[in-house]
């Protein structure tokens, strides 16, 4: 199994549909609000070198923006 | 990437409302079809409160996007996403189409592609994006929390992106390049009367800088150029149509591609439908109408044409 890491913002509606392509796979993720936990905004900034959001981080590949063909590539190999 | 040498009845560009529509009609006339599109659901996406789509005294944009893919979902239809449509070219009664990912040929084609963000067209914009310049504030402003910030804009959308952001940056400058910001009275005023809001009237963003992210805008205000310290930039100048493709498609001075009652364009068997359009009201369910209209008037093209 990976470990699926999804930052996002309440508001942004591309988290939204991220957190729920996962659910719908029935894929667990750990769902990180950058919103309210600065800290973790500052790792999501760091491992992707930008500030947008969403970021994927699959076992420690990072994607940015939810990327379905991305995260199914990651997800296969 | 292969050419594919089959001719489809139909392509449709986008998956907003106006496609996601016109797809279900052309499922339910079993038209062979597939949909070429960026992402699904277009601009509604972004819509946080939608009450005025029937049917739904409140839904947000998101679930909305979300019910309109589950109903697509339901045909086995083929939808090619993060796709982009580069080219449409019309030979003889074929239609045909370059992407990013490959060349289709169809015998009739309905652009349902919808606006995108303006760029503001500067130094830095591009370099920066997603490292400080942002176009969406809803999305992207909680991550400023105690920041300054600029906003690009001085339309309803900048004051909303304002609203949203005085709950959360430090500082804000609106960078506005008329000579007051025009928004609804009620929000211009709420913004203009925070605190944590300065209004620069007349002045033209001339560069973003900064180092791995964004520091610092430079803008003229009054031929003189200033320097801000800013570390996030929201650029909310607008939407234009994603339109540049159809080089031979008639546009208006705005890009929109013109379109008659029935949703043809000036090339037979290419067909328009919702916010790329000249439809008079950019509205959701506007464009889910047109998207129906588009697909009965290529149905009929189809029928009527060999």
């Amino acid at each position: 199994m990976s470990k699926i890491i999804v930052y996002g913002t309440p508001t942004c509606p591309y988290c939204t549909r991220a957190k729920e392509y996962f659910s719908n796979k029935n894929i667990d993720i750990e769902y990180i609000d950058v919103a309210s936990n600065t800290s973790k905004g500052e790792e999501m900034v760091q491992k992707s070198g930008q500030m947008g959001v969403p970021v994927i981080d699959i076992d420690g590949s990072i994607i940015v923006g939810f990327d379905k063909e991305k995260i199914e590539e990651t997800l296969k190999v | 990437m292969p050419d594919d040498p089959h001719v489809y009845d139909l392509i449709i560009i986008g998956a907003g409302p106006a496609g996601i529509t016109s797809a279900v009609y052309a499922a339910r006339q079993q038209l062979d079809f597939f949909i070429i599109t960026e992402n699904i659901g277009g601009q509604t996406l972004w819509s946080s409160d939608v009450e005025n789509y029937t049917g739904f005294q409140y839904v947000s944009g998101a679930e909305l996007v979300t019910i309109f893919e589950k109903h697509l979902k339901s045909y086995n239809i083929n939808l090619r996403e993060n796709e982009i449509v580069e080219a449409i070219e019309k030979e003889g009664n074929i239609v045909k189409i370059r992407s990013s990912k490959g060349t289709y040929l169809a015998k009739t084609v309905i652009v349902a592609s919808g606006k995108k963000s303006r760029k503001l067209g500067v130094p830095g914009e591009n370099e920066y994006r997603n490292k400080g310049v942002f176009y969406c504030a809803i999305c992207d402003g909680p991550i400023f929390k105690d920041k300054d910030v600029a906003i690009v804009g001085g339309g309803n959308s900048a004051l909303d992106a304002a609203m949203q952001l005085v709950k959360i940056a430090k500082k804000i400058y609106i960078i506005n390049n008329t000579n007051s910001v025009s928004g609804d009275n009620l929000l211009t005023e709420k913004i203009l009367n925070n605190e944590k809001v300065t209004v620069l009237n007349n002045s033209n963003v001339k560069s973003i800088e900064g180092d791995a992210f964004v520091k610092k805008i430079v803008i003229e205000h009054e031929k003189e150029k200033k320097e801000i310290k800013v570390e996030g930039v929201f650029i909310e100048v607008g939407l234009i149509p994603n339109s540049e493709f159809g080089v031979i498609l008639k546009k208006n001075e705005k890009g929109e591609i013109v379109v008659d009652e029935y949703n043809r364009t000036n090339i037979p068997g290419i067909f328009a439908a919702g916010d790329v359009t000249t439809v008079p009201e950019k509205q959701i369910i506007i464009a889910a109408g047109e998207g129906s209209k588009a697909l009965l008037g290529a149905f009929r093209y189809l029928s009527t044409t060999k």
